[in-house]
């Protein structure tokens, strides 16, 4: 695997949109022909090169290929969009939208992510070490697709609306949440090892919510169904079982209907 | 003006009968000439497809139910949206594009006039702002009638003088083009939580059943002598089994005959037929009516049709017809609008999907090519996706490869997960027929221009019509090696010139032209007891005055062309 390093030296005044920096893009250009990618600062196009000192070529493939972002980002957006194979590390913070629309591959922030962090992922693996934003795993503003595939972890604290939309893959989150917890969601699976606020599956369709920690105010829309032992993570433990939104509609399988799951560790 | 000649195309004019002819089309002053002088600029248009500027019949453009739309589909404009390009403002949406993209894409494909299909009277101001903002192609629009209650109210007691003359007014203070007519009661009986599914089903309240307000409208329209027809969307749009209410809708035209100045022979122009093309009880054995409703619509002269073809793609729909889109939502559980519009009409937006692997938009898809190749009259059969509801109307370049390749539509047939639930459900697969370029140009050229009243001005090449010309990539003396090359070579003209001015020059737009808004003004006699009811109405019932209602003046018709119609002398 051929690693390409991206360097901030010239930091942007205004935020930098930089959604060519992805294995894809990058894979069988030099260092040079990466350079003159372009990038959006406000409504002025330049090149990549301007901001960044690039070093190392792609490999041949977008799979052989590994980025490594450098410096300080936390005003660049669109880092490892629609990525959909090779691997790809911020040392530091990166702003909004980063792996929006991945399809594979892995991606590892060291810092925090802002906000529509792996919006509609289809696949791949994001990994965050420190704080994740608003939106993560959801559905694009007004779309209602959100991620359909692929794992997220976030080892420190995630926003609110995470997983909104939902159909499928999994989402970790080992610190706390804030509000609206896979809000429409019609699959997959969020599991939150810290503490929730409120609004925890509002219309949910179906897929399942897993908190260790406290709910500060349940949704009213979710029944009670006895207790469960779940092995979550290699973690053996009780958990009390909810089904619900139930003022949301259900699919039948069967015969039976099919509720949403939110299940709290006892 | 410029002076131009285009020289050496393939020229196909069906006003003229000209069918592929090698000849010059020459324009000067913004108009068709017979000949220009030594100083016209030559376009070369030889190996190339010469036809007057299309003309879209039906489609939803511009006002607030498609802003409703851009509004709360922003998913709409993701990755399609298209920076600022030399002449070219950007845009943006894919099935709901902005005002500017929407001129852009008209005319790039060569289309140069364009009807906006249901304009809700009261927000005709909001409209025409947009159209105004549409550049390059001439711009109409339709106030709908069908659940008014003026109208209702009117045609209980069957005065179509009256109806008439509020008719005359709504068209003049709106700057409206034409009679639509939308789920005609059943939009009204939506506001009463109901709807009429059939012709015979009563209005709530209003005490009027469809039937009468279908024929009352017909009566008015050439009571008055519009340049169009009443332009129709019947009940029971899109359920398994509609096809019986159209044939009833159709025959309510029976025996009536078109009384006009402007040429037009038809008295009814049923739109988006596709979708009121369906037999079947369910959508478990769904089928195609295709048939019935073409068989009918071959044997009555009086009645013109418009496509509705479904283009496979995710798409937003729209209508008036209220009712329906509650409906549709239950159906995919997207997400769903709707908003009344006070004593008119209403509207509601839904996404939609057309997927291939689904076996009933296959179907709709299949339906929606059989009614123009079952079509024996092509000047009475017009091309629509009824954008944005069947399909974006930038999807017409592969309308029209189906319909000119049998190899194309087969093509897609084998790539449709439930192929034989197609080949059972409708008759497409033993269709051979392919569209000639001549058919293409009635029935996207003269045809719709003659059913609109238009047919004086343009879809067509004849000298003295405006000089609405496009050139198209495709060499008709050549057989076709690939299907997809019909479908590239009308997606991006070679040239576009709209009355004289070059729009477009190699697929880019050149030029933004002098865009107009086509509009009707009918002279009647002073009609006091119309005067008075509306006056009444706006005191007891709108939530605005008299006063703020029309849409008048350079802000909202910078650029307008009215047809004149004198409708005292009866």
């Amino acid at each position: 695997m051929e690693t390409v390093t991206i360097t901030m030296k010239n930091p942007p005044a205004l935020y930098l949109e930089a959604d060519n920096v992805t294995p894809d893009v990058f894979a069988g250009k030099t260092a040079a022909q990466i350079a003159e990618l372009h990038v959006h600062e406000g409504n002025t196009t330049s090149t990549l090169g301007k901001y960044f000192e690039v070093s190392g070529n792609a490999g041949a493939t977008v799979a052989d290929t590994k980025i490594v972002v450098k410096g300080d980002v936390k005003k660049v957006k669109y880092l490892g969009m629609k990525m959909s194979a090779g691997e790809m590390v911020i040392e530091g913070s990166a702003d909004q939208y980063v792996g929006a629309w991945m399809t594979g591959g892995k991606l590892l922030a060291k810092g925090n992510v802002e906000a529509f962090a792996a919006t509609a992922m289809r696949g791949g693996e994001l990994i965050v070490e420190g704080n994740a934003g608003n939106y993560l795993g959801a559905a694009y503003r007004g779309d209602w697709r959100g991620m359909s595939s692929g794992k997220i972890l976030v080892k420190g604290n995630a926003g609110s609306d995470i997983g909104m939309y939902m159909t499928g893959g999994e989402i970790v989150v080992n610190g706390n949440v804030d509000v609206h917890v896979m809000t429409h969601a019609e699959g997959g699976k969020t599991v939150i090892k810290g503490n929730t606020k409120s609004k925890l599956g509002g219309q949910l369709v179906d897929g399942t919510i897993i908190v260790f920690g406290n709910i500060e105010t349940m949704m009213p829309g979710y029944k009670p169904n006895g207790e469960v032992e779940l092995e979550v993570d290699g973690v053996k433990a009780l958990f009390s079982h909810y089904i619900g939104d139930m003022g949301e509609r259900h699919k039948k399988k069967k015969g039976a209907i099919v509720y949403g799951n939110l299940y709290k560790k006892i | 003006m410029s002076e131009y000649i285009i020289k050496n195309g393939s020229v196909f004019d069906p006003v003229q009968g000209i069918k592929g002819d090698k000849k010059d089309i020459a324009i000067k002053d913004g108009k068709i000439a017979d000949k220009v002088s030594s100083a016209a600029k030559v376009i070369d248009a030889s190996g190339k497809t010469v036809m007057a500027g299309a003309v879209e019949i039906h489609a939803h453009i511009a006002g607030p139910k498609v802003n409703l739309g851009r509004i709360y589909r922003p998913e709409d404009k993701l990755f399609s949206c298209t920076p600022t390009k030399g002449m070219e403002r950007m845009g943006g949406g894919a099935s709901i594009p902005t005002t500017f993209k929407t001129g852009y894409e008209y005319a790039k494909m060569g289309y140069t006039t364009a009807m906006e299909a249901a304009m809700p009277p009261m927000f005709a101001k909001h409209v025409h702002e947009e159209i105004r903002d549409t550049p390059i192609i001439d711009e109409g629009a339709f106030p709908v009638f069908g659940n008014n209650w003026f109208v209702l109210e009117y045609l209980k007691n069957h005065e179509i003088e009256n109806t008439a003359a509020y008719i005359a007014w709504l068209l003049r203070v709106t700057k409206g083009y034409a009679v639509k007519v939308v789920n005609p009661g059943g939009t009204e009986a939506w506001a009463w939580g109901l709807n009429c599914l059939s012709v015979n089903d009563p209005v709530p309240y209003f005490d009027i059943t469809p039937a009468e307000i279908v024929k009352g409208l017909i009566e008015a329209n050439e009571y008055l002598g519009l340049p169009h027809s009443v332009h129709i969307h019947p009940n029971n749009l899109g359920n398994p089994g509609c096809y019986e209410t159209t044939l009833d809708t159709l025959r309510l035209a029976e025996g009536m005959k078109a009384k006009n100045k402007f040429g037009r022979e038809s008295v009814m122009h049923l739109t988006h037929t596709q979708f009121h093309s369906y037999k079947g009880t369910n959508w478990g054995d769904f089928e195609s009516g295709a048939k019935e409703i073409t068989d009918y619509v071959n044997q009555n002269k009086n009645i013109t049709i418009d496509t509705g073809n479904v283009t496979l793609d995710e798409t937003t729909t729209m209508t008036a017809d209220g009712p329906f889109e509650h409906h549709l939502t239950g159906l995919n559980h997207l997400k769903w609008a709707n908003c009344d519009v006070e004593l008119e009409t209403c509207a509601g937006v839904v996404p939609y999907i057309y997927s291939p692997n689904i076996s009933v938009c296959a179907i709709q898809w299949a339906i929606g090519l059989e009614i123009p190749l079952m079509m024996k009259d092509p000047m009475r059969c017009y091309i629509t996706t009824d954008h944005p509801n069947a399909g974006p109307f930038t999807r017409y370049p592969r309308v029209i490869k189906w319909l000119m390749s049998k190899k194309a539509r087969d093509t897609q047939i084998n790539a449709f997960k439930h192929k034989d639930k197609v080949l059972s459900q409708t008759s497409i697969g033993s269709l051979d027929k392919e569209l000639s370029l001549y058919e293409l140009a009635q029935m996207t050229r003269a045809g719709p221009a003659k059913t609109l009243g238009l047919g004086h001005m343009c879809g067509g090449l004849k000298p003295g019509m405006d000089a609405d010309v496009a050139v198209y990539n495709f060499n008709p003396d050549k057989p076709v090696a690939n299907p997809d090359d019909i479908e590239t070579a009308f997606s991006r003209c070679a040239h576009v010139f709209k009355s004289g001015v070059e729009v477009v020059k190699h697929g880019e737009i050149v030029g933004t032209g002098h865009k107009r808004t086509l509009w009707v003004n009918v002279k009647v006699n002073d009609n006091p007891q119309v005067m008075r009811d509306i006056n009444e109405k706006f005191i007891k019932y709108y939530s605005m005055t008299q006063a703020n209602y029309e849409a008048l003046g350079h802000h909202f018709v910078p650029n307008p062309y009215a047809l004149e119609v004198d409708a005292t002398h009866v």
